[in-house]
C-alpha cells in the first residue's frame, strides 16, 4: 500500500439536482393550469377567467419555494417539491371543478388557496429557520405533552359528522388538530426510540422462535396502543387511531429491527379493531357499509354506493374533468373525504392510478431520505413522516375505494381542508431538510500539515 | 437501522400496491357492473341526456319529447295517444325504468346502441348533439284504433299480425294507461304511478294483455284440435261424419262433456262441428288422438313458449302431463289451457297462411339519426302446423262458420273471412263472467292481409250475452275492415 493511495470526498462531483426540480416544477404548475383550463372548458365552454390568476398565483408560490429550497436547502431531494406541487395544484383544480355544481353549496376553491398559500408559507419557515433536524431533538418531551394535547382537544368540541375530529374556533373556523399531531409525535417518538432502542432491543427473552420485550419495556407501546384506542372511542376516528398505532409499530420496529414488535403490534392492534368495531355504532355502521357497499340505506342509496357508483362509471379513462357525476355523493363530502372519486370517475383508473403513483413516489422518496440520512434520529424522524404519509394515503384511499372500511381522513395535498394542507407542507419541508442534510457532501478534511511526513514503520 | 428501514418501504410500496390493484378491480374488472347498476343514476341520466329516438307508425312518430328543467334529466319523453299505444311502446319514465320497446330497444332510442357507434363518433367529430335512433314499428295505425276503441270501455285485449310476414299490425289492450303521465320524476309523476299499480288499481291498467296475458281460449282452441285431427290422416273428409256420442263421456269417468244449448253435435262432420262448436266432438277427438300428438301440434303453434317479437309475450301453456279426460277437456281449451292474445292470432294467422306460420315481430327497422337504416326485421317461418292442403280445408271451416255459424258479426261483404268464437269459463264452478273470445281472418286474392284475435274480459255485461259472437266479433271485424281499406 502506497502512502499516496488516500481518497478523499470532494464536494465538486456531487450534484445538487436544483435544476432538475425547477424543470419539474414547471410541469408542475403547467399541467394543474391546463387541467383548470380543459374544466373550464367542459363545464362552461369557455376558459376560466381566473386561469391566468391562477397559474401565476401557483407558478409564484412554486418559485418561491424553489428560490428558498435553492438557497436554504441546496441538495435537498428534488422530486418532493414538485410533486407536493403537483398533488396541491391538482386538487384546487378538483375543489374548484366541484364548486361548479351548485348542489354542493359554496364555493371553496377561493379558501383552500389561501389555506395552500399558508402552507407554503409555512413550508418557507420550515426551511428558513430549521437549520438542521437534529434541533428538534431537544424538544422530545415537550412534543410529547404537545401532541397529547392536540389530539385530546377535540374531545371536548361537537361531533362533526358523526366524528370528532374538529377544534371549533368561533370566527376563525375549524381545525383537525390530528394533522398537526401526526408531525409532533413523529417527533416525539424518533427522540424517545433513539434513546431507548437498546433497551428495548437487547433487553428481550426468546419465546417461540420470537424476541418478547420485557414488561417494563411493554410499557411505552400498551400506552401508544391505550391512547389509539381512546381515540377511537372518545373521537369515533377509526383513522387516527391507526394511523397513531401504525406510526409507533414501524419507528420502533426501525428502532430496535426486532420483528417480534411487528406481530405484537398487528396483534393488539387486530384486538383493539375487533373491540371497537364491534361495539362502536358509529364504526360498526362503517364496517356494515364496507361489507355491503351497494346496500340501500332506507331506501336511498349511500355515500359508499354513489363513490363505488363514480369509479365503476370513470371506466378506463373517466369521463373528463367537469363531466362526471360525482356530485351525486352529495354534500361536502366529493371535496373532501371522497375527492378520490371525482378523481377516479373524470380521470379514470389511469389518471387514479397516476395520482396514486405520485404519493407513492412521494413516499418512497421519504424512505430513501431516512436510508440516506447519516444519524439515526433522522432516520427514524423521515421514515415516520413518510411511514405516516403512507399509511394516511392508504387509509383515505383505501377507506373511498372500499379495501378498507372508511374513516374520516383526508387524503393529503388534493382533498378540500386548511389543517391538512398545512400541516403536510410542514411535512414536506421537514424531509427536505432532513434530505438536505443527508445529501450534502461532508466537508473536505482539513489538510493534515504532516500527513506526507508521517511514516509508516512496519515492524515485522 | 438501513435492513429495517428497507423493509418498511417495501412495506409502503406493498400499502400502495394493494391500492392499485383495488383500483384496478373496481374501475375495470367491475366497472361494467357498478356503472350499469340499476341504482346508479348515471344511468337514467345518460338515458336522457339527449333526445330520445322515436317509436314509428305508418311513416308518424307516435312519441316526442320536452326538455325538462330542475332536474338532472334534460329531456322527458312524450306520447301521441299514449293509452291506445301503450301496449307497443310502454314507457321510458325517468323516475320508473322502462318497458316494452322503450325498454328493448332503450339502447337504440337513447343512441347508447353499439351499432350506432360510427354515428356517434362521427357526430363527436363534427360537434353536433348526440341525437338516438328511431325504432320502425309495423304496426298500423287505423288497425289499432279500431281495436282500441271497439274495445272501449270494456277489459281485453286484440292482437293483430300479417299472416304472410308475421308482421304485427294491432296490439291493444283495455283498461290503458298514459305513459306520458309519469314520463318525468316529479311528485304528480310519482302520484300517477302510485295509482297505476295494481294494488291502487283492481284492473291493472299497466298490464299488456295482449302479450303477457294468458286466458283460457275456450272453443277458440277447437281450431288446433281440428289442425291435429287433419294432420293426423285420421280425418281426411271435413264433411264426413265422425263417431261422436252426445253427451261425450271422459274417459275413464263418468262425467259427461255436455254441449252448450240444444246443438246437433251428434256423429257431427268437422265442419258441422266447427259451425256449431260442439264440445263432444273436438272432446273425444283430441282424446283420441291422445296426449303427445295434441302437444306436438299446439307446440307447432307457438304454445309453451316465449315470443320475442322482440318485446316478449307470455308463454301460452298446453299441459305436458295429462289423463285422458284431461286431454278431451284441454282439447276443447279447458283444463290448464291458456293463451295470449297474440298466441290466438298466431293460430289463426298460420291456417290463413295456407299452414306456414311466421315469426311475429313488431320493428320493422332501425333507423340511425341520420335516417340510414341499421337493421331490418325479414319476416321468418317460425314453423308448418299444417299442410296447405290441410289448412285449406279448416280455412273452408273457418269460413262456414263466419257464414252461418257462430260467428256471423264478423261477416264482411265480398271478402272472405274465416273465424271461430270461444267463450271460456273460468273461476271456481265457473262462477266468474267467461271470457269472450273471436279469432279470425279476412282472406283476398294476394292472400290474407290479416288475422287477428279478440278477447273481452268483461264481467259487468249480462252473462247470457257473453260469447265471443256478440262481444268479440264486431271488434274482430273493424280491425280486418281498417287493414283492408288501407290496401
Amino acid at each position: 500500500m502506497s502512502a499516496s493511495n488516500t481518497t478523499t470526498i470532494t464536494s465538486i462531483g456531487a450534484p445538487n439536482r436544483r435544476n432538475t426540480e425547477l424543470a419539474l416544477l414547471v410541469f408542475a404548475v403547467a399541467i394543474p393550469v391546463f387541467a383548470y383550463a380543459n374544466t373550464g372548458l367542459a363545464k362552461n365552454g369557455s376558459v376560466p377567467a381566473g386561469l391566468l390568476g391562477y397559474g401565476l398565483g401557483l407558478g409564484l408560490l412554486a418559485g418561491i419555494a424553489h428560490l428558498l429550497v435553492r438557497k436554504f436547502a441546496p441538495y435537498s431531494d428534488p422530486l418532493m417539491l414538485p410533486i407536493a406541487t403537483l398533488l396541491n395544484g391538482l386538487g384546487l383544480v378538483l375543489i374548484w371543478r366541484l364548486d361548479q355544481e351548485p348542489v354542493l353549496g359554496a364555493a371553496m376553491a377561493p379558501k383552500q388557496l389561501m389555506w395552500s398559500t399558508l402552507g407554503v408559507a409555512l413550508f418557507v419557515c420550515v426551511l428558513v429557520f430549521l437549520k438542521d433536524h437534529r434541533i428538534l431533538q431537544r424538544y422530545t418531551y415537550i412534543s410529547m405533552f404537545v401532541a397529547l394535547v392536540l389530539l385530546v382537544l377535540p374531545v371536548f368540541f361537537p361531533a362533526v359528522y358523526g366524528a370528532r375530529i374538529w377544534v371549533t374556533l368561533p370566527g376563525i373556523g375549524s381545525l383537525q388538530p390530528a394533522e398537526f399531531a401526526k408531525i409532533i409525535i413523529t417527533v416525539f417518538f424518533a427522540g424517545y426510540l433513539m434513546v431507548k432502542r437498546d433497551a428495548l432491543a437487547l433487553a428481550s427473552r426468546r419465546f417461540m422462535g420470537l424476541y418478547l420485550p420485557r414488561g417494563r419495556d411493554l410499557g411505552p407501546i400498551l400506552a401508544i396502543w391505550a391512547m389509539s384506542l381512546l381515540i377511537l372511542v372518545f373521537e369515533t376516528d377509526l383513522g387516527t387511531s391507526l394511523l397513531f398505532f401504525g406510526l409507533f409499530v414501524i419507528m420502533l420496529y426501525v428502532a430496535t429491527e426486532r420483528t417480534s414488535w411487528i406481530v405484537f403490534g398487528l396483534l393488539l392492534s387486530a384486538a383493539g379493531a375487533v373491540a371497537v368495531g364491534s361495539s362502536e355504532p358509529h364504526v360498526k355502521v362503517r364496517v356494515q357499509d364496507w361489507l355491503h357497499p351497494l346496500a340501500l340505506h332506507n331506501g336511498g342509496v349511500t355515500e359508499t354506493a354513489q363513490s363505488m357508483y363514480a369509479f365503476g362509471s370513470g371506466g378506463l379513462f373517466g369521463s373528463g374533468l367537469g363531466q362526471g357525476y360525482s356530485r351525486l355523493i352529495g354534500g361536502i363530502a366529493p371535496k373532501s373525504d371522497y375527492i378520490l372519486a371525482t378523481v377516479g370517475e373524470e380521470l379514470g383508473l389511469a389518471g387514479l392510478m397516476a395520482i396514486l403513483l405520485l404519493y407513492a413516489l412521494l413516499v418512497e422518496r421519504g424512505m430513501r431520505t431516512a436510508l440516506a440520512a447519516r444519524d439515526p434520529f433522522g432516520k427514524l424522524l423521515a421514515v415516520g413522516l413518510s411511514g405516516a404519509f403512507a399509511l394516511q394515503v392508504f387509509v383515505v384511499a383505501g377507506g373511498v375505494t372500499g379495501l378498507i372500511p372508511l374513516t374520516g381522513m383526508t387524503m393529503p395535498f388534493l382533498a378540500q381542508g386548511g389543517s391538512s394542507v398545512i400541516a403536510n407542507w410542514a411535512l414536506v419541508a421537514i424531509l427536505l431538510r432532513i434530505s438536505d442534510t443527508a445529501r450534502r457532501p461532508a466537508p473536505s478534511p482539513a489538510p493534515s500539515p504532516d500527513a506526507e511526513a508521517t511514516q509508516v514503520v512496519r515492524s515485522q | 437501522m438501513n435492513k429495517p428501514l428497507r423493509r418498511v418501504a417495501v412495506f409502503c410500496g406493498l400499502l400502495v400496491l394493494a391500492l392499485l390493484v383495488r383500483v384496478n378491480y373496481v374501475q375495470f374488472v367491475q366497472a361494467d357492473q357498478l356503472s350499469n347498476d340499476k341504482n346508479n343514476r348515471r344511468v337514467a341520466i345518460n338515458q336522457y341526456a339527449q333526445p330520445r329516438g322515436d317509436i314509428i307508425v305508418d311513416g308518424k312518430a307516435i312519441t316526442g319529447h320536452t326538455t325538462t328543467t330542475g332536474s338532472d334529466f334534460k329531456y322527458k319523453r312524450t306520447y301521441t295517444d299514449g293509452p291506445m299505444w301503450a301496449p307497443v311502446t310502454g314507457f321510458a319514465s325517468q323516475a320508473f325504468g322502462t318497458t316494452m320497446l322503450e325498454g328493448v330497444e332503450d339502447k337504440f332510442l337513447t343512441g347508447n346502441d353499439d351499432r350506432l357507434f360510427f354515428n356517434r363518433t362521427i357526430d363527436l367529430l363534427t360537434g353536433k348533439e348526440k341525437k338516438g335512433g328511431n325504432v320502425v314499428t309495423t304496426l298500423n295505425a287505423k288497425a289499432q284504433k279500431a281495436a282500441y276503441d271497439g274495445l272501449g270501455n270494456k277489459k281485453g285485449a286484440v292482437a293483430a299480425i300479417d299472416p304472410r310476414t308475421g308482421a304485427i299490425l294491432a296490439l291493444a289492450s283495455t283498461p290503458s294507461y298514459d305513459p306520458g303521465s309519469f314520463a318525468g320524476n316529479s311528485v304528480k309523476d310519482s302520484k300517477n304511478w302510485v295509482a297505476l299499480d295494481k294494488k291502487n288499481d283492481a284492473d291493472d291498467p299497466t298490464l299488456n294483455r295482449a302479450l303477457r296475458q294468458t286466458y283460457p281460449p275456450g272453443s277458440t282452441f277447437k281450431l288446433v284440435t281440428a289442425a291435429a285431427a287433419l294432420e293426423s290422416g285420421k280425418y281426411t273428409d271435413i264433411n264426413a261424419k265422425t263417431d261422436s256420442p252426445d253427451p261425450y263421456m271422459l274417459p275413464n269417468t263418468r262425467t259427461p262433456l255436455v254441449n252448450e244449448g240444444h246443438i246437433p253435435c251428434k256423429d257431427a262432420s268437422l265442419k258441422q262441428a266447427l259451425q256449431y262448436s260442439c264440445n263432444s266432438v273436438f272432446g273425444k277427438i283430441g282424446a283420441d288422438l291422445g296426449q303427445q300428438t295434441m302437444l306436438d301440434e299446439a307446440e307447432k303453434f307457438g304454445f309453451n313458449d316465449e315470443q320475442f317479437v322482440p318485446v316478449r309475450a307470455a308463454a301460452s301453456n298446453f299441459d305436458k302431463k295429462m289423463s285422458p279426460d284431461q286431454v278431451a277437456q284441454s282439447s276443447i281449451g279447458q283444463f290448464d289451457t291458456a293463451a295470449t292474445p297474440l298466441q290466438m292470432a298466431m293460430v289463426a294467422s298460420a291456417i290463413a297462411n295456407n299452414g306456414v306460420l311466421m315469426k311475429p315481430y313488431e320493428v320493422d327497422k332501425l333507423v340511425a339519426p341520420n335516417l340510414s337504416t341499421i337493421a331490418q326485421t325479414s319476416p321468418s317461418e317460425l314453423s308448418k302446423p299444417l299442410s296447405p292442403e290441410n289448412a285449406q280445408k279448416l280455412q273452408s271451416m273457418m269460413e262456414n262458420v263466419v257464414d252461418k255459424g257462430t260467428g256471423t258479426n264478423a261477416k264482411i261483404p265480398g271478402v272472405r273471412v274465416g273465424g271461430k268464437t270461444g267463450t271460456a269459463q273460468h273461476g271456481v264452478g265457473n262462477d266468474k263472467a267467461p271470457y269472450a273470445w273471436f279469432v279470425s281472418y279476412a282472406m283476398t286474392d294476394q292472400g290474407s292481409p290479416v288475422a287477428v284475435a279478440v278477447v273481452v274480459e268483461d264481467g259487468s255485461a249480462n252473462r247470457d250475452d257473453i260469447s265471443g259472437g256478440g262481444l268479440a266479433a264486431p271488434i274482430a271485424k273493424k280491425v280486418m275492415e281498417a287493414v283492408l281499406n288501407n290496401h
